[in-house]
């Protein structure tokens, strides 16, 4: 099996360690992967804010850089709804103007194998228990295109209750949005903050240590709220977590 | 109809309704009315309630996907077949007695209402709760033909009294509290009719008892009633109402004329597509399983009801939408507002904010498509409804019909880049930015050159990792009124796979 790891540009430029953990947690469980250096970004900024024609080539270099491998494992259920949901839309964009017009076949090869990494654990590794340990108390943030878009469902949950030490508990409102939405999070920024605000105050509510989600975008927000309010409470990506064995938590 | 005799003004009469007319942008509309605490409670009181009734509901149904995809199966049908649909309507309340007229726009409309009613010889008129009569601001255009408008659903009537506008398609005065609803009884019915009972309090009991009061006496006046439509059956010519309270129910039989006003899309092809919605609609509307009331009527019938039934079919911008192959889902939409209930953005902001009488999710696609977004450039205002919206998701979720209202956002987003684009020789500083941003997207040696200059800025003001502002002016400005940003790393992955070969030179 094939492994790739599509890191998407804000973790690579943002959270490097969410990578690294994938790459440590992949390893330990027997399966190396690798990193296509070609690889930039899935488009879903552009195409979320209308700058749909931009995606185009940001569609064709994600075909190039994964065609070949048999699954492409990202650390984000919102860039992998982007891949699987959305990249056909942009290849027909490409294909009705001309553009490419073998875009949609080359997308349809790649964009079904990009999995969110608990897909990946649970479905085709078939594994709960990774053999973690976390002595902390945590909070999960189910976010809205891991739930709604990919239907992830109880994955993050199952994979973090084998945790050896980990305390998972209860958020109120959890699949309430947290206000991120990409550029809304600057358009719209009172109302997102609203969003956000409202989150924290669950967070800190839930007397969680650690708070973690799939989607670094969305911890990104609820952690800049958290450390502008002076906050302890830590924002970790699932990965971070899966992957820590104790001596390095 | 200017010749006619001025009949003696009430005080309603004597000054405009107010009109979304003026509504800034959203993000600012949104603003102020974030900064309302009594609105965000009672509105976060409201939409917590229904929304956790009609999740119960729902989940009693073992076939309520079934009746999602039915639902969307037939409003489909009709989008389809739609000339043909309404030609047969047309035809079918005709040959059962009533008058089938047909309005371009909201003008037409209103001119085929005013003259109905002078020609009864009314000066007002009972209204059965409706949005396609808020979407033509029928009340104002009446108002200025000399005739009283009486709003007898229960909602409408607080959001008439108290001179204010709609914030919900369902709940009108959703925004209002039980406290706020006695104040306005108190100080504004007895200026347009019955006043509220001495000593009213807030008890919800003696609020409808006072409403009940106030009514009656318009109820047994009327002889011209005006109401929209939920659902008209195509085979048979039959017009359907759904509502709560039984005061629809008033209006449609008691008065001598009745007046429908119908979007064009709210066809069914036959009597027993009524069976899907007439389960899909109360449940995702107030979360009941059957609604109290479910009023309906074919053409007019002697000596039972009114003697006279006209049907407006209202075109008003539906056919430039069903002109658009993404955007035309919108016309699926009936009217439930389970959208509005499961939306954070709508239950921090209210309705208002969305500037159109159909706010929340379902506003933010239908509003500009309405105002004819795919064929023109729209006001800022309008432009700015597709981006009022975290993409969540849960809009979609709930919708009894099935429309995909994050697709539709996006794609209408992508038609107001479009229309920017065309009509400035400069690009917009969002688009400069975006095309910087696709621009170093668009190889690997580009992007890695940003990352590398990203970090040593990140380096030089982050403090332990977070970042409390950008230096200089710039579009992500607003991010930093209340956040920090995790700055960019020292060194990004990309960088560091290629220094340690993977993680497997050694150095981690």
């Amino acid at each position: 099996m094939r492994v790739a790891l599509f890191i998407t540009c804000y973790n690579d430029l943002l959270y490097p360690e969410v990578g690294q953990a994938i790459v440590r947690l992949l390893r330990r469980l027997g399966h190396d992967v690798d990193f296509p250096a070609e690889q930039t970004c899935c488009g879903q900024m552009h195409f979320n804010s209308g700058y749909q024609d931009a995606c185009i080539p940001l569609v064709q270099r994600f075909t190039a850089a994964f065609a070949g491998y048999d699954v492409v494992v990202t650390p984000s259920g919102s860039c992998a709804s982007m891949v699987r949901r959305y990249h056909p839309l942009v290849a027909e964009l490409a294909v009705e103007g001309g553009a490419d017009p073998g875009l949609s076949e080359r997308v349809a090869a790649v964009s079904p194998r990009v999995l969110e990494l608990t897909e990946f654990l649970v479905d085709v590794l078939g594994v709960t228990d990774v053999g973690a340990r976390f002595p902390h108390t945590v909070a999960f943030h189910p976010t809205c295109h891991s739930t709604r878009l990919l239907g992830v469902g109880d994955r993050p949950t199952r994979l973090l209750a084998a945790v050896d030490g980990l305390t998972l508990v209860d958020l109120p409102r959890s699949e309430a949005c947290c206000g991120f939405g990409g550029t809304f999070a600057v358009k719209n920024a009172d109302t997102s903050v609203a969003m956000g605000t409202d989150k924290v105050d669950d967070v800190l509510g839930s007397g969680a240590e650690v708070l973690t989600a799939g989607d670094t975008s969305c911890l990104m927000h609820i952690g800049g709220l958290l450390s502008r309010r002076g906050s302890p409470v830590r924002v970790m990506h699932l990965a971070e977590i899966l992957a820590a064995t104790g001596a390095d938590a | 109809m200017t010749g006619a005799a001025e009949p003696a003004r009430s005080p309603l009469r004597t000054r405009p309704e107010p009109s979304f007319a003026g509504t800034p942008p959203f993000p600012e509309a949104a603003r102020d009315a974030l900064a309302n605490k009594q609105l965000r409670t009672n509105l976060g009181r409201a939409t917590t309630t229904i929304r956790t009734k009609r999740a119960a509901v729902v989940a009693e149904r073992a076939d309520w996907e079934a009746l999602r995809l039915a639902g969307a199966a037939i409003k489909d049908e009709v989008l389809r077949d739609l000339p043909a649909l309404l030609e047969q309507l047309e035809a079918a309340v005709t040959a059962a007695g009533g008058t089938v007229h047909w309005a371009r726009d909201a003008a037409e409309a209103n001119a085929i209402v005013a003259s109905i009613t002078h020609d009864a010889g009314a000066t007002e008129v009972v209204k059965v709760k409706s949005m396609a009569t808020q979407e033509i601001e029928l009340n104002e255009a009446l108002r200025l033909e000399g005739i009283d408008v009486w709003e007898t659903d229960l909602a409408e009537m607080i959001v008439q009294l108290g001179h204010d506008l709609p914030s919900h398609i369902l709940v009108p005065a959703i925004h209002r509290n039980r406290s706020e609803i006695r104040d306005i009884f108190i100080d504004e019915m007895g200026r347009v009719g019955r006043p509220a009972p001495a000593g009213l309090t807030n008890e919800p009991a003696e609020l409808a008892e006072a409403a009940r009061l106030h009514l009656r006496e318009k109820f047994l006046r009327a002889r011209v009633a005006v109401s929209g439509a939920n659902f008209a059956v195509a085979e048979t010519g039959t017009v359907v109402v759904v509502e709560s309270e039984g005061n629809g129910r008033m209006c449609l039989t008691l008065p001598e004329v009745l007046i429908t006003v119908m979007g064009i899309e709210k066809l069914v092809p036959t009597w027993r597509d009524l069976e899907v919605f007439l389960q899909l609609l109360p449940r995702s509307a107030t979360a009941e399983r059957m609604n109290p009331y479910t009023s309906m009527w074919t053409g007019v019938t002697a000596g039972d009801g009114p003697a006279a039934f006209h049907l407006i079919l209202l075109d008003n911008g539906r056919t430039d939408v069903l002109s658009d192959t993404v955007g035309r889902q919108a016309l699926r939409c009936i009217r439930c507002s389970a959208c509005l209930n499961v939306c954070p953005v709508y239950e921090r902001t209210g309705g208002q904010a969305y500037g159109s009488v159909y706010p929340g999710p379902i506003g933010a696609i239908l509003t500009p498509q309405l105002r004819g977004i795919a064929k023109h450039p729209v006001d800022k205002q309008t432009a700015s409804l597709p981006y009022a919206s975290s993409l969540c998701g849960a809009c979609f979720d709930v919708c009894p019909v099935r429309i995909d209202i994050p697709e539709v956002l996006v794609h209408l987003r992508g038609q107001v880049v479009r229309q920017s684009e065309a009509s400035h020789r400069l690009p917009s500083p969002e688009g400069m930015g975006m095309g910087a941003a696709a621009w170093t997207l668009r190889t690997p040696r580009r992007l890695g050159l940003a990352e590398r200059a990203a970090g040593v800025a990140g380096r030089l003001f982050a403090r332990r990792g977070m970042l409390r502002r950008i230096p200089g002016p710039g579009p992500v400005g607003g991010w930093f009124r209340s956040r920090d940003l995790k700055a960019p790393a020292r060194e990004s992955f990309r960088a560091w796979w290629r220094r340690t070969d993977g993680g497997r030179g050694g150095d981690r």
